[in-house]
């Protein structure tokens, strides 16, 4: 299949995931997506939390933000950070400093080859840049300007500092996620606000590409990311708009009532190591085995003939037949009761024997799967969602690929994750038309190139 | 007038409960004539979903159908049978996207499969969504919001360590996957319009959870870089105190002011002497117990003076990232959020007049409106098949049917 957005350029500003995530869906999609970076400018939490972490920070915090490859920074570590690393594939990057005569020049170029500009920073630091909607009109007229802001550009939040974590807490997220008997406090940090903000910039993008198809007119975009993760809660919402309550937090359980509902116990230990023999895992030191070893099983009742085989899986143990949860409404009432029981018997289960058991029975449940569960997962594999692929600064990986399928496959991993400044030469001589020697002189005089100023920690 | 970004869009729309309606909402939100096919008698599932206007559970009082079905028509169609099939067909003649979420299998069985729907309009786009996907060794398995997000996304390590894993608010994980969905459908849509070719789009929900931006790409592969699992630990000392969530006056506040924040932090505490000394700016000032305690001594009372609102706003004069922890009253009454126009006021024969979110987002050519509240039941039966050249009596002839 021909790529539906096979000849859109897109400049990327992005920092972050929320603006990464809306470019990947694009590049996923066949737009040629150039990541704009800059050899003199750490931008916090893009690449990294630092340029060049110590060795000591390896392991210090969850894998997902720490786990580098086999526990090495590297010589290039930006190149190599978990958190961030895997956004970059199907991308492009290119380095330039747009702050200085020298970068801008460039740049101004690269924008007038472009269908769209996407940039998810504080209002203020673009303004600041001098890159405004119509600064980018007046270098090409039909432009697509996508802003990705925190609060939105206007009001008085405008410019005010947020990480994800803090969207959630405005946007009602992290109110309504907790442990029903904990207090907030005891939630983890997590940023499903960066989910919405990129499919929402990645389908306001396309949209306006075919009206821009239509109409030869460009436009400005703004994805507002408190106010779009809203959307998530739509039945809190919409509780209160029409009944003025606030809601509460339901744990694990089901807002539409199916009973029982959430994460029980299994059995402890792990699976089995590579339970597919179609692939081979890569193979690594030793000393690096999966420490967990906690299962938890994952269960919705969804009707009276779930609950039925629900017990006829556990053995017809009495309390499965106790008229007090023959119904959804009864089983509501008992919820905390039939929790614990529940837990005493899934407790005694393999975690996948039961998933299969139930399964078999078409009963909703699945193991809460840990990161191992997820790179070896049989489905995943026989589907085909990882790519092995050379990475420059990563080496030989299976890299998550795009999540789109069509009736070939999932989308094409064409391009793995870009390493910073891997298309100077692409983008300087291919698409800019600089001569060697302009491209060597550029290079020299430390305007561009593959790594981070020195000076930067 | 503005325009509106996807007017040349049709799309019949086959899905109902959560995911596939988001999907479709947000191509019906910016312009697509998004025609909902819904089961004669009883309709989409999602009528039957709380919460309703009064908590009467009413097929016409469903605030999430409401809210996921803003700007398309609904039009009842029996599709098991061959005349509904029939008008199915006249429909998709003048269609460029069908969207459905049944369980794998089920158009097929409907003589409604992709191939079908390609002889007869060779450059449609069908989007299929569903739990897991259209083969694979769990293409047949049952699945909920709570089981696809323990599997695909992140929530093992969600929660604390002794604990259950515990998941994210509502259904989020569903209207995740539906946005994700809307994006595979408007680039295939986009290469149908512009290259001519329709395809078939594959959306698992579990795959855009394994894929997705929030944690768990990111934890597959620093597994795989590390061999290491990220488990229920908090993000620990590294970033410094205060890290996290914290009561004040009138609810919770979370403040991220530690580390070279540190210092931004005592000046929002109105720079105390006991917080001046240099034992606090060195660099292993985070990892100490007793400096930690020396500080929660004057940061809990300081908060518990102060409003979530008033913190919120000290410490962005003070460059420290904080936010309140906002209820759903908090988000409708915001000034800011009022003045910038996230609200809209509505009217509905059943429910009356309420206000609720409107725009996801904006566009500044083709702003989002809300040309159509959300559809009665059937309601636009007799408009649609007459605008594909019906006459009455044909149309009354497939309502005795029982067809629509």
């Amino acid at each position: 299949m021909k790529l539906p957005l096979a000849g859109v350029r897109v400049v990327d500003l992005t920092v972050v995931w929320a603006g990464p995530f809306g470019t990947l869906l694009l590049a996923d999609l066949g737009a040629e997506v150039i990541k704009v970076e800059n050899i003199h400018v750490w931008q916090p939490l893009t690449r990294g939390s630092m340029a060049r972490p110590p060795k000591a920070l390896m392991g210090s915090g969850p894998s997902w933000t720490t786990g580098y490859p086999d526990d090495e920074p590297g010589e290039r570590p930006w190149n190599r950070c978990p958190t961030f690393v895997n956004l970059y594939r199907n991308k492009r990057s290119v380095t330039m400093d747009i702050r200085v005569p020298e970068g801008r020049k460039p740049f101004e170029d690269l924008i007038r080859t472009a269908d769209i500009v996407y940039e998810n920073n504080v209002s203020e630091t673009m303004e600041k840049l001098g890159i405004t909607y119509d600064y980018l009109r007046s270098l090409r007229p039909d432009i697509i300007y996508i802003r990705v802001p925190a609060f939105g550009s206007s009001g008085a939040y405008r410019n005010y500092r947020a990480l994800g974590v803090h969207l959630e807490g405005v946007s009602g997220h992290t109110l309504l996620r907790k442990y029903p008997d904990l207090d907030v406090s005891a939630n983890t940090q997590i940023f499903a606000g960066d989910y919405f903000a990129g499919t929402h910039g990645a389908f306001a993008a396309i949209a306006a590409l075919h009206y821009r198809n239509r109409t030869g007119k460009g436009q400005l975009i703004e994805i507002p990311q408190v106010e779009v993760a809203t959307g998530m809660l739509a039945q809190f919402l919409m509780d209160y708009a029409l009944n003025g309550r606030n809601g509460e937090a339901l744990g694990n359980r089901d807002y539409h009532g199916a009973a029982p509902c959430g994460v029980y116990p299994a059995k402890s230990g792990s699976p089995p190591l590579n339970p597919d023999p179609s692939w081979a895992p890569i193979p690594r030191a030793a000393q690096f085995e999966p420490q967990a070893t906690d299962r938890w099983i994952a269960i919705t009742v969804c009707t009276d003939d779930d609950w039925r085989a629900l017990g006829a899986v556990l053995g017809n143990p009495p309390w499965t037949g106790d008229p007090r949860f023959a119904t959804a409404e009864g089983r509501r009432a008992h919820h905390d009761e039939i929790d614990r029981l529940l837990a005493e018997a899934t407790r005694q289960w393999d975690v996948w024997e039961l998933t299969r058991a139930l399964q078999a029975r078409g009963v909703a449940a699945g193991p809460v799967m840990n990161a191992r569960d997820a790179f070896e997962d049989p489905h995943l594999r026989a589907r085909g969602l990882f790519r092995r692929m050379t990475q420059v600064d990563c080496g030989d990986r299976d890299w998550v690929g795009p999540f789109i399928r069509t009736e070939e496959g999932f989308l094409p991993m064409h391009r793995p994750p870009v390493a910073m400044g891997e298309d100077n030469e692409y983008v300087y001589k291919t698409l800019l038309g600089y001569s060697d020697a302009a491209y060597t002189w550029l290079l020299e005089h430390n305007y561009i190139g593959d790594r981070f100023d020195d000076s930067i920690p | 007038m503005p325009g509106l970004a996807l007017e040349d869009v049709r799309v019949l729309d086959l899905t109902h409960h959560l995911c596939g309606p988001y999907a479709t909402k947000l191509l019906a939100d910016f312009g697509a004539d998004v025609i909902k096919i819904e089961r004669p008698g009883r309709g989409d599932l999602a009528r039957y979903l709380n919460p309703h206007k009064n908590d009467e559970r009413h097929p016409e009082k469903s605030g999430i159908f409401f809210y996921l079905n803003t700007n398309k028509r609904s039009i009842t169609l029996d599709l098991k049978r061959e005349a509904g099939r029939q008008v199915f067909f006249d429909l998709l003649a003048t269609a460029d996207l069908v969207v459905e979420n049944f369980r794998p299998g089920v158009m097929d069985e409907l003589g409604l499969g992709y191939r079908e729907l390609r002889a007869r309009k060779p450059n449609v786009v069908m989007l299929s969504i569903s739990n897991f996907g259209q083969s694979g060794p769990y293409r047949d398995w049952a699945g909920s919001e709570l089981v696809l997000f323990a599997m695909g996304g992140e929530m093992y390590s969600m929660g604390i360590e002794e604990r259950e894993p515990i998941k994210m608010a509502g259904t989020a994980a569903l209207f995740q996957s539906g946005s994700a969905a809307a994006v595979a459908a408007m680039g295939a849509v986009y290469g149908a319009k512009w290259g001519g070719e329709g395809t078939h789009l594959d959306i698992s929900i579990y795959e855009t959870q394994a894929g997705g931006v929030d944690r768990r790409h990111a934890s597959i592969i620093g597994y795989q870089f590390s061999g290491r699992i990220s488990g229920r630990v908090g993000v620990g000392a590294v970033l410094g105190f205060p890290n996290g969530v914290f009561p004040c006056a009138d609810g919770f506040v979370e403040i991220s002011g530690g580390g070279s924040r540190f210092p931004g932090t005592v000046r929002m505490l109105g720079s105390p002497p006991e917080l001046s000394g240099p034992e606090w700016l060195e660099p292993a000032a985070a990892l100490r117990a007793d400096l930690k305690e020396r500080f929660d001594a004057i940061f809990y009372p300081w908060l518990i003076e102060h409003t979530k609102r008033e913190i919120w706003q000290l410490a962005q004069e003070n460059h420290v990232l904080c936010a309140p922890l906002y209820t759903m009253e908090d988000l409708f009454t915001d000034p800011v959020l009022r003045e910038r126009g996230f609200f809209v006021e509505v009217e509905h024969p059943y429910m009356g007049r309420f206000t609720m979110p409107g725009r996801p987002f904006l566009m500044s050519e083709t702003p989002w409106t809300l040309r159509r509240r959300a559809p009665l039941l059937g309601e636009h039966t007799d408009e649609v098949l007459r605008e594909i050249g019906y006459d009455g009596e044909r149309i009354a002839a497939l309502r005795r049917a029982g067809v629509v």
